[in-house]
């Protein structure tokens, strides 16, 4: 566990997401320490986004979205290409590896390419090692079993809809 | 508008390195406009700054974050004063003008520059800016066809063009417009190009960086006994 390396994934609604979800109806295999945030289109990434990910220990970031020439809003991926550009020289001025960020491009088809994407980028990322702004294993685990029960308490919560709620949908 | 570009996180780490509470303070205007040092430049750099001081070993340097809607402006400064004594040393992400308004607000903390402070210029497409106006303090851009020879031309030349544009283009770099060029091309739309064959009078320079910073004074909106200083 100590040494597996954490991952977050920014995909877009209408390509990586849904080839994510299609790797799973295909039952494909694939790193399970990668976590999964859908975004309406990668042009909603923001470079915040990746230096909040990186400050708070992730070891990888994948960001993924539509083919280009094919995004649902035109230009959100090329727009996100950019930003994650950016993003690596940010990490490189800080002295980060800047290759614990990429873009993909894949199509909501190619959900045999997502698993190849999560397990390349995975591997990649373990040749790293773990970040060094990584909290320790305690801290790791204590932040994981504070998420945990906050999805329970928020579960046994009648009122509250975690399908409609900005916090946790 | 002014223009700004940040500064390299590593240049601002070693400036804050050995402060224990460091405020990063965006402004809310020129540079917020310019993507410099708005709220979300903020963040980013505040972000970079404390994982970059982790990675130092400075683990114990606290570095926290916020934007005023102006810096430039004692007035817009109270927003800020309640905060700063909590902090021994302040970050500015604003124009020079700004970091120095806070450095006179708050004597005894240290300021420190966030943001190399550029040009005042306009917004070329999305993500150029370019330069238009040196403040040179005698504006003369009514008898160049309201383009600045002293900004836009390498030489600052007054008569040109110069033996150096080609093809609209200026010798020292090509992917500069010749502004003599601009000059000529907007008198002829004009219709009015008399002007290129008079002899334009050398620049009064003495209203431009001579004499120490210079003040502008509005006699009829001072407040009495609050005037400007002698």
């Amino acid at each position: 566990m100590e040494s597996e390396p954490l991952m977050l994934a920014f995909c877009c609604h209408y390509c990586a997401y849904a080839a994510a979800d299609l790797a799973g109806s295909m039952r494909l295999q694939y790193p399970s320490n990668v976590r999964v945030l859908r975004l309406p289109c990668t042009g909603k990434l923001e470079v915040n986004y990746l230096m909040t990910a990186f400050e708070h220990g992730i070891d990888g970031v994948i960001v993924a979205g539509c083919l280009e020439g094919g995004c649902h809003f035109l230009e959100g991926n090329l727009r996100a290409r950019k930003r994650v550009e950016r993003a690596k020289k940010l990490l490189a001025e800080i002295g980060l590896e800047p290759e614990r960020v990429e873009m993909f491009n894949l199509s909501s088809a190619e959900g045999i390419r997502f698993a190849e994407i999560v397990t390349e980028m995975s591997q990649r990322v373990a040749r790293l090692g773990p970040s060094p702004l990584r909290p320790d294993h305690e801290t790791v685990h204590r932040n994981i079993q504070q998420m945990t029960d906050q999805a329970e308490a928020a579960l046994r919560g009648a009122k509250h809809d975690c399908c409609r709620s900005q916090e946790c949908a | 508008m002014i223009v700004a570009d940040r500064k390299n996180v590593r240049e601002v780490r070693d400036m804050i390195k050995d402060h224990k509470r460091v405020l990063l303070v965006g402004c809310g205007t020129c540079v917020t406009v310019c993507l410099a040092g708005g709220e979300r430049e903020v963040g980013i750099l505040g972000s970079a700054l404390r994982m970059s001081l982790r990675l130092l070993g400075h683990k114990e340097v606290v570095v926290d974050q916020c934007t005023i809607e102006r810096q430039c402006e004692d007035a817009f400064i109270d927003a800020l004063a309640p905060r700063v004594a909590e902090y021994d040393a302040i970050c500015s992400l604003a124009c020079g003008a700004g970091v120095q308004a806070l450095a006179e607000r708050f004597p005894n903390t240290p300021i420190y520059p966030g943001l190399n402070t550029q040009f005042i210029g306009i917004l070329e497409s999305q993500g150029v800016w370019t330069e238009k106006c040196a403040g040179c303090g005698n504006c003369r851009l009514g008898q160049f066809a309201g383009i600045c020879p002293i900004t836009r031309c390498a030489k600052r030349q007054f008569n040109g063009p110069c033996g150096g544009s080609q093809d609209g283009h200026c010798e020292v770099n090509p992917d500069t417009d010749c502004a003599w060029q601009l000059i000529y091309d907007r008198a002829k739309s004009t219709g009015n190009t008399a002007f290129l064959e008079a002899i334009a009078d050398p620049q009064d320079w003495s209203t431009s960086l001579d004499g120490g910073p210079r003040k502008v004074v509005r006699e009829d909106q001072c407040i009495a006994g609050l005037g400007p200083k002698a």
